[in-house]
């Protein structure tokens, strides 16, 4: 991996994802890159699912829907944002994309109006099932190809699994062709059923039927009924965006924090990566201690004794605590920073430390772009 | 009431993503286990992060697979000071199928097909709410007095450590669902028995971990709500993890402010500022939440021990017995 800065790395991109474990700041990050590319002069949209409100309203997102707007060019103007750069974004609405999605692929109203209807579909679109993961990925696709945009970043849902996304398509798509389901059903070619049953797959159904009781069957097979017509278009829809996350101009980075299970979600996820030959841009080690090294030896008592005279004796013996816990989880993020340069793959991963606050304002995330700027 | 939270079958702990789930789960099974309670951890989709941080010994590193394609669950001893009694396990909804397509079908051959048929396996990982049910059936399983498991000795107490909390009212809800759904059959009776359970207050236990922060502290309380619609129960106990020292008051931070930039002065006022940022969204925590809310320090490490688990155990244990005394107040109040 190069020791070019981030953003070098993103040069050329057309998408960035961000991916990583739930609660490392993930949102944020993909919303500072957004903001960094927008500076570069690009117009980028930033996909994000489930951000802080207050980050919301700073990114003017506060009213909005499932459509990028556009975040207003005067609290840009103060960033560095001029144009060309525009900085888009949006809340994506699983549910909503879903819908979107499935009147796109049918052929008539009536198909769509039955899908969107069954009980099965409704189940599904809502957040359980992966519909997060699939809408994700589906929207990316549609937003790649919008011409008021030259860069699409997506903040990816909070998996406990991070790499579920990346199957989402296959998945969600191989469930939705529902060829095996409906062949076992009856409703497909009565050849493959016919063949299905003399596999014993036959008796496997009826196994079925009695585990689960024979309503759950008739909701699979009108569902997958009603799914027919869009088989097709759902198959195209998931080759598109497989390809497209394997595109050269598809950059994906790796968010994490130096927290060990995150950590090791990390390492996880660059090795998934790497098997399902997704290109892997770099690593953002977000929430970070750093002690610079000429203080790393300075312990707390030192501290306190030097800053009595400033502080008074108690203030300056509880800095001296505070910086002594500081410069231990330091020493721990070090440890860490180095491993996860080792086994991720990135020599020179972005370190953003802990900042005093939250970030929700767009100066605050100016203040991450520039430590994702910083070499 | 929380205070006799240790006393019930099941302890489902939940909350955002990155917030401590594990930890908080690790420190009530400790804490039971040192009760006396037969106690087991199970952890759901996860990768052994609990047996990681317990048993270090084991070598197994968070995010290293515990042996999820075996047939059956690996219930593992967790040596400490709290004797025998602590447990833990690793539910995968791929295993939970396996296991009960083995044990607990009363059709043995055709139980025998369906295992090895590809397509079924395929269809029940498709089929919106399975996974679900059967991990939760898994659990469940473990908190039952009576183990349907064959020659599987009964524990006193199953802490769950759940997924995060957008899955969390699915996972909850999923057995009464797909009863509601299935209607008839040995799936629709189980769901309703584990339903049953879930909803139960005197069995059952929601445990929400936050840190005081402003997004996990919001999905902390939406999920009250997703749980009372989606699940049908109550949160039973809050917990804040991650609470720094509350050391410095507002004129200190006043005085850090303008003391200038000495690297300690610098650590120092960013403490104190998110010290002050979490203890009003600790305060918004509290006065939002149905439930009566612990606290829990950040603990000054990346690597937590055994040791770290048992003091915050320790912790755990004086916040559960201050809600104990305030809620015993109250009623006594009330009477």
């Amino acid at each position: 991996m190069s020791d070019r800065t981030l953003l070098e790395r993103l040069d050329g991109a057309q998408v960035v994802v961000c991916a990583g474990p739930g609660g490392v700041g993930k949102t944020t990050t993909a919303a500072a890159l957004g903001l960094a590319l927008a500076r570069d002069g690009r117009r980028v949209a930033v996909v994000t699912i489930d951000p802080a409100r207050r980050l919301a309203d700073a990114l003017g997102l506060g009213t909005l829907g499932n459509d990028p707007e556009r975040v207003p060019a005067a609290a840009l103007d103060a960033l560095g944002v001029v144009p060309p750069g525009e900085l888009w974004a949006m809340m994506l609405d699983p549910k909503r994309t879903f819908d979107a999605l499935v009147r796109e692929l049918s052929p008539d109203e009536a198909t769509s109006d039955r899908v969107l209807a069954n009980p099965l579909y409704r189940q599904i679109s809502t957040a359980a099932g992966g519909s997060h993961e699939f809408t994700a990925v589906a929207r990316l696709h549609d937003l790649h190809r919008d011409p008021r945009f030259d860069v699409v970043v997506l903040d990816t849902p909070p998996s406990r699994n991070a790499l579920d996304f990346l199957d989402a398509p296959d998945r969600i798509a191989g469930f939705l062709e529902g060829r095996a389901v409906r062949a076992l059903l009856g409703q497909g070619r009565g050849g493959i059923a016919a063949r299905v049953a003399r596999r014993g797959t036959g008796l496997a159904l009826g196994a079925l039927q009695r585990l689960t009781g024979v309503d759950l069957l008739r909701d699979l097979a009108t569902f997958f009924e009603a799914l027919g017509p869009l088989t097709e278009g759902f198959a195209a829809r998931a080759t598109a965006v497989r390809t497209l996350l394997r595109d050269p101009a598809t950059r994906f980075v790796v968010v994490t924090s130096p927290a060990p299970v995150a950590a090791g979600e990390a390492v996880f996820f660059r090795r998934h990566l790497r098997d399902v030959e997704m290109p892997f841009t770099g690593l953002v080690i977000n929430r970070v201690s750093v002690v610079a090294e000429p203080d790393q030896d300075r312990d707390g008592a030192t501290v306190a004794g030097e800053l009595t005279a400033a502080l008074g004796e108690q203030l300056a013996a509880r800095v001296g605590r505070t910086w002594d816990e500081h410069r231990r989880l330091a020493e721990c993020d070090r440890e860490i920073v180095a491993e996860l340069a080792r086994t991720v793959g990135d020599r020179h991963p972005t370190v953003v430390p802990t900042f005093d606050h939250e970030v929700f304002d767009l100066p605050a995330l100016a203040a991450v772009r520039d430590a994702l700027a910083a070499r | 009431m929380p205070g006799e939270l240790l006393h019930r079958r099941l302890i489902v702990v939940t909350g955002k993503g990155g917030v401590g789930k594990s930890t908080v789960a690790a420190a009530l099974g400790v804490l039971a286990a040192r009760q006396g309670r037969r106690t087991v951890i199970a952890e759901v989709g996860r990768r052994g992060d609990v047996a990681a941080t317990l048993d270090p010994a084991a070598g197994l590193a968070p995010g290293e697979s515990a042996g999820e394609d075996d047939d059956r669950f690996d219930e593992r001893r967790l040596p400490g000071p709290w004797g025998d009694r602590l447990w833990h396990v690793s539910v995968s909804p791929e295993a939970a199928l396996r296991e009960y397509l083995r044990d607990q079908l009363p059709i043995g051959p055709l139980a025998e097909l369906l295992r090895s048929s590809r397509l079924f396996t395929g269809l029940a990982a498709a089929t919106p709410g399975m996974r679900e049910l059967l991990a939760m059936g898994k659990v469940w399983e473990l908190s039952q007095p009576r183990r349907r498991t064959p020659g599987a000795e009964p524990y006193d107490l199953c802490v769950m450590d759940a997924p995060a909390s957008g899955h969390a009212a699915t996972i909850l809800g999923a057995p009464a669902q797909f009863a509601a759904t299935a209607r008839v059959g040995p799936v629709a009776r189980q769901g309703q028995q584990i339903g049953a359970t879930i909803i139960d207050p005197a069995q059952t236990a929601i445990v929400v971990v936050a840190t005081a922060e402003e997004l996990p502290v919001s999905e902390a309380l939406e999920l009250q709500g997703a749980l009372r619609r989606g699940a049908a129960v109550d949160v039973t106990l809050g917990v804040a993890n991650g609470l720094l020292a509350d050391r410095f008051s507002a004129a200190d931070r006043q005085l850090l402010a303008t003391a200038g930039d000495d690297p300690a002065i610098v650590a120092a006022r960013g403490h104190a500022e998110r010290a002050h940022d979490q203890q009003r969204q600790l305060a918004r925590l509290r006065r939002e939440a149905v439930a009566p809310v612990v606290t829990l320090p950040l603990v000054p490490s990346r690597r937590l021990g055994p040791d770290q688990i048992g003091e915050l155990a320790d912790r755990l244990e004086s916040g559960l017995r201050r809600i104990g005394a305030e809620s015993g107040t109250a009623t006594r109040g009330a009477a």
